[in-house]
């Protein structure tokens, strides 16, 4: 009996232990959420984590969509031509770029700098007492240390993910017509006019849910940091994994809601 | 600054007329952003502070096993005890940044832990607190750190916080010029007196310093322990301090209490250290290795 019912148990515990993780992320987000609806508000901070995520990230972005685009040409146009429809290489490329490549590589590359950062720098806040210091002096660490990244990535990404899409279409424009023979003018009316309003735009609402989810998860692994240098950086190695595999999950979640309209 | 040599006395600290002229002569004193509640509190004579059972457990291990303290308004006191007997956690928990498990804390009387989180923060508005290791804020530059609070409260302008930095800085013994450089560029006790240049800047009601000298030479602890002296009698706040160094406790305290195995074992008038009678206390004070105190040491 005792054999049946412990692993039954350990899965218990360990379904209890994930719902109180989520739990507990989400009523931390909530907070801060909250405290973007009351005074005092931290513009300057929200600004330094605006440009550090919309910015700073954007050569390591930049070359993310460029390559991706360039390699998404090669790929498509060797598939294709097994059936004569190198014509829609165009299309494959833009759809794929703006509504998932763009916001699902960009949020990965920015799991890694800001959500690590930010865990980083919250995490050693947190072992060294400046968030205990915080409060003593007269300001909530949530609304000053975490709502206004939170914001900053829900509002930065997008703009990321906007010029990635550019980018990543050039990328493979380049490559179709330098490489692969493409006319520059036809292949950028095809690029054109097949895209639609919506495309783009589900590309950069999951951006803004990706770049919400990186610094949450960021400034939420920090603030719970313990245990001097060793517990930042475990934090901050939890932060990148836990964001990391959110935004590939969530990008399910999102595509299913879009694609079900 | 004046000296830091007046005589540690106990002073009387709470008188029991409570007219509302002893409340008016302190209103003098006292910090602007003290309210009429804590200077009637006073006069009455209740205690600034009381811990009246207090534990607290960390993953099961005892640290606060019944702490009661009590601390007169304008006053100082000083908290001494072995290293890891709980010292930090106390003044952590009347500030809030800890919860204890059980006990009642009360701030001129009002019972802090029952209080609603808006009434608690705004009791923490005239609470300053030199943290042990400094706690500086390494992405501001000194001056802000040091103004932070009068910044946070919009009791200044940011074009008016450099000027009222170089002062507090100058209290403390730095230049001005040490306004404008990173605390991560400061030697350690430098970035003590920046913490505490930070504690009292906002001029609090009550403060808390936990160490306050550690780490700096004798003649800069003692002028340290002046200022301290100076922000209680002058100033007229309530002070709580940690040391391990027991000139400086004779000369920043008023009272003195003595805390062993998670609950204070003695309290008394802070200049009888070393000759209080208590045979803890006084092998504490003297440091001796024999007495009641038995370190746990594995050999
Ligand atoms: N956040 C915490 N989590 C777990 N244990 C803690 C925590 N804070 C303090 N403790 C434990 O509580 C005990 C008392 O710690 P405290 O910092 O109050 O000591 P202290 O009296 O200030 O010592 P010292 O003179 O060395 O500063 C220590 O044994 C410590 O391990
Ligand atoms: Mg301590």
């Amino acid at each position: 009996m005792d054999l049946v019912l412990n692993p039954l148990a350990a899965v218990g515990r360990g379904v209890l232990g994930a719902c109180r993780t989520v739990g507990n992320a989400a009523l931390f987000a909530l907070e801060a959420v909250s405290h973007l609806f009351r005074p005092p508000f931290y513009g300057r901070l929200f600004l330094k984590a605006f440009l550090e995520i919309a910015y700073f990230s954007l050569p390591v972005v930049a070359l993310t969509a460029v390559f991706t685009g360039m390699v998404l040409v090669l790929q498509s146009y060797t598939g294709f031509a097994r059936f004569n429809a190198t014509g829609a290489v165009a299309n494959l490329v833009v759809l794929s770029i703006t509504r998932e490549l763009g916001p699902v590589l960009a949020g990965l590359m920015v799991a890694g700098r800001i959500s690590a950062s930010f865990a980083a720098e919250i995490g050693t806040m947190r072992v060294t007492d400046q968030i205990d210091a915080l409060t003593t002096l007269s300001t909530n660490p949530m609304k000053y240390l975490v709502a206004p990244r939170l914001l900053a990535g829900a509002l930065a990404m997008p703009l990321l993910v906007l010029v990635a899409d550019v980018l990543g279409v050039m990328g493979g424009w380049l490559i179709a017509t330098l490489k692969l023979g493409f006319v520059s003018s036809t292949y950028l009316k095809a690029t054109f006019d097949f895209l639609q309003f919506d495309d783009v735009v589900s590309g950069l609402v999951k951006a803004s849910v990706f770049g919400f989810i990186v610094a949450l998860m960021g400034t939420w692994c920090g603030y719970n940091s313990k245990g001097g240098a060793q517990g930042v950086g475990g934090a901050t190695t939890t932060a990148v994994v836990t964001s990391s595999i959110l935004i590939l999950a969530l990008d399910y979640v999102l595509t299913e809601m879009f694609f079900a309209q | 600054m004046s000296g830091p040599h007046d005589p540690p006395q106990g002073q009387p600290a709470a008188q029991p007329e409570a007219s509302t002229e002893a409340v008016n002569r302190r209103a003098e004193v006292l910090p602007p952003n003290t309210t009429q509640a804590s200077l009637l509190a006073a006069a009455a004579g209740v205690p600034k502070i009381r811990m009246r059972g207090v534990k607290k457990a960390f993953a099961g291990k005892v640290v606060l096993d019944g702490v009661d303290l009590e601390v007169p308004a304008q006053s100082s006191m000083v908290i001494l005890g072995g290293s890891g007997s709980g010292k930090s956690v106390t003044i952590k928990s009347i500030l809030g940044l800890v919860e204890p498990d059980e006990g009642v804390i009360e701030i001129d009387g009002v019972d802090v832990l029952r209080l609603p989180r808006r009434d608690r923060e705004a009791l923490g508005d005239r609470i300053g607190m030199l943290f042990q290791n400094g706690a500086l804020f390494d992405s501001l530059p000194v001056w802000e750190n040091v103004c932070f609070k009068l910044l946070a409260q919009k009791r200044i302008g940011r074009a008016q916080a450099r000027d009222r930095a170089a002062e507090v800085l100058a209290q403390v013994g730095l230049a001005a010029s040490v306004g404008d450089l990173s605390p991560s560029e400061l030697s350690g006790g430098m970035q003590k007196r920046v913490a505490l240049a930070r504690a009292i800047a906002a001029r609090p009601d009550i403060i808390f310093f936990d160490e306050p000298t550690t780490g700096l030479d004798p003649i800069m602890g003692a002028v340290i322990d002046g200022l301290i002296v100076d922000c209680v009698k002058k100033l007229g706040a309530t002070a709580v301090s940690i040391t391990h160094d027991m000139a400086s406790a004779r000369r920043i305290g008023d009272q003195a209490a003595m805390i062993y195995k998670g609950r204070i074992v003695w309290e008394g008038a802070a200049a009888t250290l070393g000759h209080s009678g208590n045979a803890m206390v006084d092998q504490f004070a003297n440091g001796e290795r024999e007495g009641p105190i038995q370190m746990e040491l594995r050999r």
